[in-house]
Order: C-alpha cells, then sequence, then structure tokens
C-alpha cells in the first residue's frame, strides 16, 4: 500500500513550517555566530524566511520588496562594512563580562514571556476587509492617502545618502 | 492535522516576531562588535514588520495601510544601515578597532 497522497493545504502547511524553520534557524546563526560574515550569512537566510512569512501574510509585492531591500542591499552594504573594518576576529577572549552571559540571556527570555503573555491575553478582533489590498491599491495610497509617507521615504533616503558619504569620506585625505 | 493549518493563524506571526524580537535583544547585548550590534537590530526591525504585516493580514480593515507602514520601515532600515556602516568605518579609521569596549575616550 503507498501512502495517501497530501492535499493542497497540507502542502502548504508544510512549506510554511519550512519557512518557520528557516527564519529561527537564520536569527539563532545572526546572533550567535563566533565571525560576522556567518552572522550576515545567517541574517540573510533569516530575512528569506521573512519574504516567505509574508508571502503567507497575502502580499507579495512586500515579500519581493523585503529580498530586494535586505538581501540584496541591506547584507550586501554590512559585508562591504566587515572587510572594509573588522580585519582580525575579536582578539580578546578574556572571561565575558557578566552581562554577556545570563544576564543577557534572561533579559531576552524576559522580553519573550512578556510578549507571549501579551498576545495571549489579548482578545484581537477581526475586522472584515475594505479591499484586497493588491500592488494596485497600494499604488494608489501611496500617491494619493499617503502621499506624505512616499514623499517622506524619498527625502530621508536622500539625506542617508548625502550623510553617509559625508562621514565616511572625513578624515580620508590626511 | 493542527501543526499544518498554522499558517492561517494570528498567533504564530506573532509568536515568530516575539521571537526574532528576543533573538535580536539578545544579540544587542552579547555582541562586543559594533557591526554586529548592527546586524542584531535588523533583527528587531524585521520582528517589527512581520508584526505589521500579521495584524495587517488578519485584523486591520484595510489591507493597504500595513503594507505601506512595511515599506517605510524598509526604508528607513536601509537608511540606519548606511549611516551606521559610515559611522563604523570612520570609526575604524580614527580608534583602528570597532570593539564597542575601546571606545572609551569620553569616559571620565
Amino acid at each position: 500500500m503507498s501512502l495517501p497522497l497530501p492535499n493542497a493545504d497540507q502542502l502548504v502547511g508544510a512549506v510554511f513550517l519550512v519557512l518557520l524553520a528557516t527564519t529561527i534557524a537564520g536569527g539563532f546563526i545572526a546572533c550567535n555566530a563566533e565571525r560576522l560574515v556567518r552572522a550576515v550569512a545567517g541574517l540573510i537566510i533569516c530575512f528569506v524566511g521573512v519574504a516567505g512569512l509574508y508571502y503567507f501574510l497575502n502580499s507579495p509585492f512586500i515579500a519581493m520588496m523585503q529580498i530586494l531591500i535586505y538581501v540584496g542591499a541591506v547584507a550586501v552594504t554590512i559585508s562591504f562594512a566587515i572587510m572594509f573594518a573588522a580585519p582580525e576576529q575579536s582578539k580578546k577572549h578574556g572571561p565575558p563580562n557578566l552581562l554577556a552571559g545570563p544576564l543577557a540571556l534572561i533579559s531576552a527570555a524576559l522580553v519573550f514571556g512578556g510578549f507571549i503573555l501579551l498576545v495571549l491575553k489579548t482578545d484581537w478582533q477581526i475586522h472584515p476587509k475594505e479591499n484586497s489590498g493588491s500592488v494596485e491599491i497600494i499604488g494608489q495610497r501611496l500617491l494619493t492617502d499617503y502621499s506624505m509617507v512616499f514623499e517622506l521615504i524619498s527625502i530621508v533616503l536622500l539625506i542617508a545618502i548625502i550623510g553617509a558619504l559625508v562621514i565616511a569620506r572625513r578624515g580620508r585625505s590626511s | 492535522m493542527e501543526i499544518l493549518s498554522l499558517y492561517n493563524s494570528l498567533n504564530t506571526y506573532l509568536f515568530i516576531a516575539a521571537l526574532l524580537f528576543s533573538m535580536g535583544i539578545y544579540g544587542l547585548v552579547t555582541r562586543r562588535t559594533l557591526i554586529g550590534m548592527l546586524i542584531a537590530s535588523e533583527l528587531i526591525l524585521a520582528a517589527a514588520s512581520i508584526n505589521f504585516m500579521a495584524f495587517n493580514r488578519f485584523t486591520a480593515p484595510d489591507p493597504a495601510v500595513g503594507q505601506i507602514f512595511t515599506l517605510f520601515i524598509m526604508a528607513i532600515a536601509a537608511a540606519e544601515a548606511a549611516i551606521g556602516l559610515s559611522i563604523v568605518v570612520a570609526i575604524y579609521r580614527n580608534y583602528k578597532t570597532i570593539d564597542a569596549e575601546d571606545l572609551v575616550e569620553l569616559k571620565g
């Protein structure tokens, strides 16, 4: 006897579990890896998983932007900075200070437990949807109701580019 | 199969976001180099984005607003990464280190 074939819903659930594991494993690598390059690789894995989660949340456009901006731009920028400014591994292997050991774990666990309690104790209200949230509607909203956000993003990015160039260039000619 | 229908509940996404957030806090506290701290803060921003998208999918009446907010968070995160890394490069040029414990010039 062959095994019963899974139906579509079960396949979707299995894909979701894989994405979940990818996200968690990537985040774990990103905050625990000894070398910074491996931490960046973990960050990339985590972001790919998060993009998959966005796809499950009915927004393929945001998933695409996540891949483009985070994996394509932010991770590459961080890798460049590591190549520029972290030539040697951390020289100090002395005893980790008190904050780096159990206290960090305790504080992170407290934050996690607080969020879990908050999620479980709140009765979230489900509202009916007004529209489908497609790319077309996002575009229309960005250029009508939320045009301020649109302009603000462009101004912030422009200032960030100029500021980054100015800061990184200072003292170079000396 | 209860575990295969996890993708359709709000709590799953909120748990994932809480887990990523606490991982980011842990990394932010334990990392010694500035770039490591920046990587951890990216995890925190990703957790915030997941929360926005989850509420956008399940509870918000207008599903375009949360996506626009997440786009805004992405732009802010990109700007933060660019400026933070240029500061790291400038610090490395002046101090020859990016270890956060060595940057104590203003300490009394």
